[in-house]
């Protein structure tokens, strides 16, 4: 939860990575300009999920998912980015389909410092589950937001 | 949930979205009417604001001043949130910068404009008095 202003604040450096990367080599950006993208950035968060909720509302879901964030951005006139972003839609299924096992690890490391092998097989047999797994998350989120 | 810390994707394949995840969820579940996310959408949204901070800075940049100085700045944001429909919610926060002087001169020509309309109700009223 957001406890502090600051945490509605995207993180600086990355911001201004995404900017450079954005526009041509040698481009002097302000950090005035720098401070204020990152502002706009936080703010077409809340306008999306805001719009993408509507739509959620509409459906009688209770929970975000992927089509209510699509349909915002055409709400938002920002159909440009639909193309990408079902192109990055599809390549996060197909990487949580193909990569789940070295994704699981990594936040396994991270969740508990140890790594057993007989966790790794418990973890391959969740992989098999993997065309249910995309609903289960759904519940699983709404699990996590319950608690 | 355990972000991978961003500049740590060194390991040769490219992240699909260099934002902080778990931030961008903070910043949605500030939203008082929102009950939850799911994974794929917290995703599109990071991924969406990427795209949208790209096209902001691109469109600011083409469509701004600093183009001959090869800089972007702020001056060239507002104005891209004023011009651009597409730019119009970021009105309130990219407000435009004047100079104090002006500022003035314009609140100068408000009050009178106010001024005259007052005068103008206040006539009426004399009228309806009398």
């Amino acid at each position: 939860m957001a406890e502090r202003p600051e945490d509605l604040n995207l993180p600086n450096a990355v911001i201004t990575r995404i900017i450079k990367e954005a526009l041509p080599d040698g481009v002097n950006i302000s950090k005035e300009a720098r401070s204020a993208i990152s502002r706009a950035a936080s703010v077409f968060v809340l306008y999306a999920t805001s719009c993408a909720n509507n739509f959620a509302m509409k459906g009688k879901r209770k929970t975000l998912n992927a089509s209510d964030v699509l349909s915002a951005m055409e709400e938002m006139e920002f159909q440009r980015f639909i193309t990408p972003l079902k192109e990055a839609l599809e390549a996060y299924r197909r990487e949580q389909k193909g990569k789940k096992e070295a994704s699981e690890q990594k936040k396994k490391d991270k969740d508990r410092k140890t790594d057993s092998e007989e966790q790794d097989k418990t973890r391959d047999e969740d992989n098999d589950e993997d065309e249910e797994r995309l609903e289960e998350e759904e519940q699983n989120e709404e699990e996590e937001v319950d608690n | 949930m355990a972000e991978v810390v961003v500049g740590r994707d060194k390991c040769g394949e490219q992240r699909l979205v260099s934002l902080p995840l778990s931030r961008i969820r903070v910043i949605m579940k500030s939203s008082p009417e929102v009950s939850s996310i799911n994974q794929e959408a917290l995703v599109l949204t990071a991924k969406a604001t990427e795209l949208f901070v790209q096209h902001l800075a691109t469109y600011s940049y083409r469509h701004g001043r600093g183009k001959e100085a090869k800089a972007l700045t702020y001056n060239d944001l507002s104005s891209a949130a004023e011009e651009s429909e597409t730019f119009q919610f970021l009105a309130d926060i990219l407000p435009k910068k004047i100079l104090a002087s002006k500022y003035l001169k314009m609140l100068k020509e408000k009050d009178e404009e106010d001024e005259e309309k007052d005068d103008d109700g206040e006539s009426d009223d004399d009228e309806a008095e009398s």
